[in-house]
């Protein structure tokens, strides 16, 4: 399915970072509202900085106008405050972006293993992103930071323990 | 004015005069003296004033007396001055009009009307200039120092610094070896301390030309903040008589860089510098003519008409560049016959309202209506 881009992508002051503050605030609410729902459509979980200055996101070729990196780093820290954003590294080269909030995420998986009588059961972390049996649910494909970081939400309220096994992680659920 | 002494104003023998003049002042120091109106006489050995009125006030001071001294230049309601520094008073002094003072200096005043009494020694021609004939009378006789050669036969109080290296011998040689000596000490002397002093002239009169150049006139006069001067509401006045049909011919604006070209144009002689220029506009308001200095937030300087109202420009522009879709500074100059300069700032000022944003790619600058 193709992605629908907002009216602001094919206007060209959008890739200017603008002055005027109000503005500004226009033009950087609308860039997080189509990163995110650029990155649901596609299932992006993790983003690069520098590949992101290529991606379709920030450079629209037909109309020669691409956001510059300062500019991107703008946009990514206004989705740190939103909370939709977390860096993966100190010195912020990649992101974890987060259309979907890992304790949904952790929601969705937890009604999963409740819903096929699994509590109480192991899996590893490749069972339940690329298992067989979660190839229709949602969080099927889920990127292993992604996946941890929701699974750790749910540890949070002890609904799942996060084992280390030999050949990586694993959980147990409660 | 303590280095005087009384005189019975009566020439010495070996003393002659060099010249007199009326109407001469006394200053101590700063202070003008009693002694207002008076005939002031150089001689050879000392420098006499008397009383025109009552001739019997006469003091003097010798020459010896005299470390150096200058012109103070005419002004407006001041007359032409000569000051002169002198050594301090010694302890066994004669008495004089004062006994104390606080200065150093004294002056001689010359009034502004007056006419050379006599010119004794070797037919200098006449001259307009009172004070300056003194002057350069008192300059000769410092610097031949008569009084050295032919002491008058009444003692005189000298001054100690140039009595030293005499040497002592008998007879015409001896006489004329000392004679000798001190003229070539004095000589010495005299060149040293005008040496400074014509350094300094020097320095003053370059600095002030400089200055001059620059359009900026004499610092110590000119009052160069705030409320203007008479000079500037003039100037104020005959700008607002001289701009308003290029005013109307460009839209109502013109940055002031054009309006000082405009103005030093037309002028050709006496030319306005840039600092009377921004004086002058900035009384426009004040005296209630037709135009106004405006300042934008880039520091860009305007004068515009009164009339002109900015939001209709901004409404108006906001149109123009609705109707051709976007339009860079030099698009939106062509089409309004405003300067780019102009019509940058407008655009700008639209921007910061809210109504323009802004396309700022490798193709230039480019103003959009705000879509946002």
């Amino acid at each position: 399915m193709n992605f629908e881009w907002p009216w602001q992508y094919n206007f060209p002051p959008f890739f200017t970072l603008q002055p005027n503050v109000d503005t500004r605030q226009k033009q950087l609410a609308a860039w997080c509202s189509l990163v995110l729902s650029y990155c649901r459509h596609r299932r992006i979980y993790t983003l690069d900085v520098m590949e992101a200055q290529e991606s379709p996101m920030f450079n629209h070729k037909k109309i020669e106008r691409k956001l510059s990196v300062e500019a991107i780093q703008i946009v990514f820290e206004e989705l740190r405050k939103k909370g939709n954003l977390e860096w993966i590294d100190k010195s912020k080269t990649r992101c974890l972006i987060m259309w979907r909030q890992p304790e949904e995420w952790g929601k969705l998986i937890y009604q999963w293993v409740s819903r096929n009588g699994m509590i109480n059961s192991v899996f590893t972390l490749y069972e339940l992103s690329n298992g067989e049996d979660t190839e229709n649910e949602e969080f099927h494909g889920l990127e292993e930071c992604m996946l941890l970081r929701s699974l750790q939400a749910l540890q949070v309220e002890s609904k799942a323990e996060i084992i280390t096994m030999d050949e990586g992680k694993g959980v147990k659920f409660f | 004015m303590d280095r005087f002494v009384w005189s019975n104003g009566l020439l010495e023998m070996n003393e002659t005069l060099v010249i007199q003049q009326r109407g001469v002042r006394l200053y101590d120091g700063e202070e003008k003296a009693k002694l207002d109106a008076g005939v002031v006489l150089l001689s050879t050995h000392r420098l006499i004033w008397r009383d025109i009125k009552n001739h019997e006030c006469c003091i003097a001071v010798p020459l010896s007396q005299i470390v150096f001294f200058e012109e103070q230049a005419a002004g407006i309601g001041k007359s032409a001055k000569i000051v002169v520094h002198l050594h301090p008073a010694l302890p066994n002094k004669d008495p004089g009009p004062y006994q104390h003072s606080k200065f150093s200096y004294i002056k001689l005043s010359f009034k502004e009307h007056g006419q050379i009494e006599a010119i004794v020694c070797d037919g200098t021609e006449f001259s307009p200039v009172l004070c300056l004939q003194f002057y350069r009378r008192l300059t000769e006789e410092m610097t031949q120092r008569r009084w050295e050669n032919t002491p008058a036969s009444q003692p005189i109080p000298t001054a100690t610094g140039s009595q030293t290296g005499r040497t002592r011998a008998v007879g015409i040689v001896g006489i004329e070896r000392k004679l000798e000596e001190k003229r070539k000490e004095t000589d010495k002397n005299i060149s040293e301390a005008f040496e400074d002093l014509s350094k300094l002239m020097e320095k003053t009169i370059r600095f002030k030309s400089y200055l001059l150049s620059m359009g900026i006139a004499n610092p110590v006069t000119r009052e160069t903040h705030g409320s203007g001067t008479h000079y500037h509401m003039q100037l104020a006045k005959q700008l607002a008589d001289m701009l308003l049909a290029p005013l109307q011919e460009r839209g109502g604006m013109m940055a002031l860089t054009e309006v000082y070209c405009l103005m030093n144009r037309a002028r050709g002689m006496e030319l306005l510098s840039p600092e009377d220029l921004v004086n002058a506009c900035k009384m426009f308001e004040s005296l209630k003519l037709p135009l106004r200095l405006r300042v934008f937030d880039s520091g860009v300087m305007v004068v515009q008409l009164q009339s002109h109202n900015e939001e209709e420009m901004i409404a108006s522009a906001l149109d123009n560049v609705s109707e051709k879709g976007s339009l860079t500074s030099e698009e939106f100059a062509k089409l309004l016959g405003l300067s780019v300069l102009l019509a940058k700032e407008r655009l700008l000022l639209a921007e910061k309202m809210g109504h323009l944003c802004r396309d700022d790619s490798v193709e230039g600058l480019r103003f959009y209506p705000n879509l946002f």
